[in-house]
């Protein structure tokens, strides 16, 4: 392991560091979005199936909700863009 | 067999198209722009054949199309957001709606296959304009100093707190949200052009590779990419329908403060 370490040159080391950082860039970024777009939903859902008469507007909303929070992981997806070689 | 051994193109590669017509000149025509001179007539067509066939009661073909498309940006959208006093935009935003429906959907067209709005030109040119709406149909309806009052310092607030919310209302408002709005379409196109490229490399390689590859591709790879398809279908519409609904919202909130 350290033999192969030591024959990695300096420039790949460090575009092995960003393959990793934008991996781990859109992984983070992708939990509280994640864990987020779950709550409107489901709460959507429990509003629907108590009163199916305003599932219109529920769900338009809902999709308000998950256009907001989607931002921060598309913003996270970006930035994965961004740092490929 | 190399299963792992797989030939993924550089992302630039994707979304990179060389001119066709007038190269090195501002107006090169590149596959992009051919979608987008596409989708302009496309929706162009639709509603001046809409609007020139006769007032029957029931509407057919054509007609049908634009009519139910009117109808569901003025129910669900304008109505539900803005209210009756939106109407007026129900042009625009139908107009959009079906602009960028077109363009996107291009993305599970065969032998297109490319969602035009994957290049960050026409989002940000699109938001920028929202932009420039939303604010004036704020300054025309509540007055210089009045819309920037209502939407800089939203009221009930505690006063001591407008020290944080007005900064972050400033920035929201004014910086963030053309941005944020252009990215969302963009990054949602760009992902699900990605997404389908990456089952179609992965079917392809396995199927050339032969062996247990075969049986990977027919069981594993193009099923998902068939499911894929489908679900670019849907996220084409409801991005389409989100840039609208978004753009809605913000018209409505320059236009009735809250109180």
């Amino acid at each position: 392991m350290l033999q192969l370490l030591a024959q990695t040159g300096p420039g790949e080391f460090a575009e092995g560091l960003r393959a990793i950082g934008a991996g781990l860039a859109y992984g983070l970024a992708a939990i509280g979005p994640g864990v987020g777009i779950g709550l409107v939903v489901g709460n959507a859902i429990s509003a629907m199936a108590r009163q199916p008469e305003s599932a219109g507007m529920v769900r338009t909303t809902m999709f308000l909700g998950i256009a907001f929070t989607e931002a921060l992981a598309l913003i996270g997806f970006v930035v994965f863009i961004l740092l490929q070689p | 067999m190399n299963l792992l051994a797989i030939d993924f193109p550089p992302v630039n590669h994707l979304f990179d198209w060389p001119s066709i017509l007038f190269e090195g000149t501002p107006f090169a025509v590149n596959k992009t722009v051919l979608i987008y001179l596409g989708s302009i007539i496309v929706t162009m067509v639709l509603f001046v054949l809409a609007g020139r066939q006769n007032e029957t009661l029931v509407p057919r073909g054509v007609a049908h199309v634009a009519e139910s498309g009117v109808n569901f940006v003025e129910s669900s959208i304008v109505m539900q957001t803005m209210g009756a006093d939106g109407k007026r935009f129900i042009p625009f935003l139908t107009t959009m709606f079906f602009f960028l429906l077109f363009s996107n959907i291009t993305e599970v067209i065969p032998f297109i296959q490319f969602p035009a709005n994957s290049r960050m030109a026409m989002p940000i040119t699109l938001a920028l304009l929202v932009w420039l709406i939303y604010n004036v149909v704020g300054v025309r309806s509540q007055g210089f100093f009045g819309y920037l009052k209502n939407s800089l310092f939203p009221p009930g607030v505690p006063k001591v707190l407008y020290l944080i919310v007005t900064p972050i209302e400033l920035v929201s408002t004014f910086v963030v949200r053309p941005f944020s709005l252009a990215v969302r379409l963009w990054a949602n196109m760009v992902a699900g052009h990605l997404l389908l490229v990456t089952f179609a490399v992965l079917s392809a390689t396995m199927w050339a590779a032969g062996g247990l590859g075969f049986g990977g591709a027919l069981f594993l790879s193009f099923p998902m990419l068939i499911l894929m398809t489908g679900f670019e279908i849907l996220v084409s519409v409801l991005q389409a329908f989100i840039f609208t609904i978004l753009t809605a919202v913000y018209i409505a909130g320059s236009m009735h403060p809250e109180h």
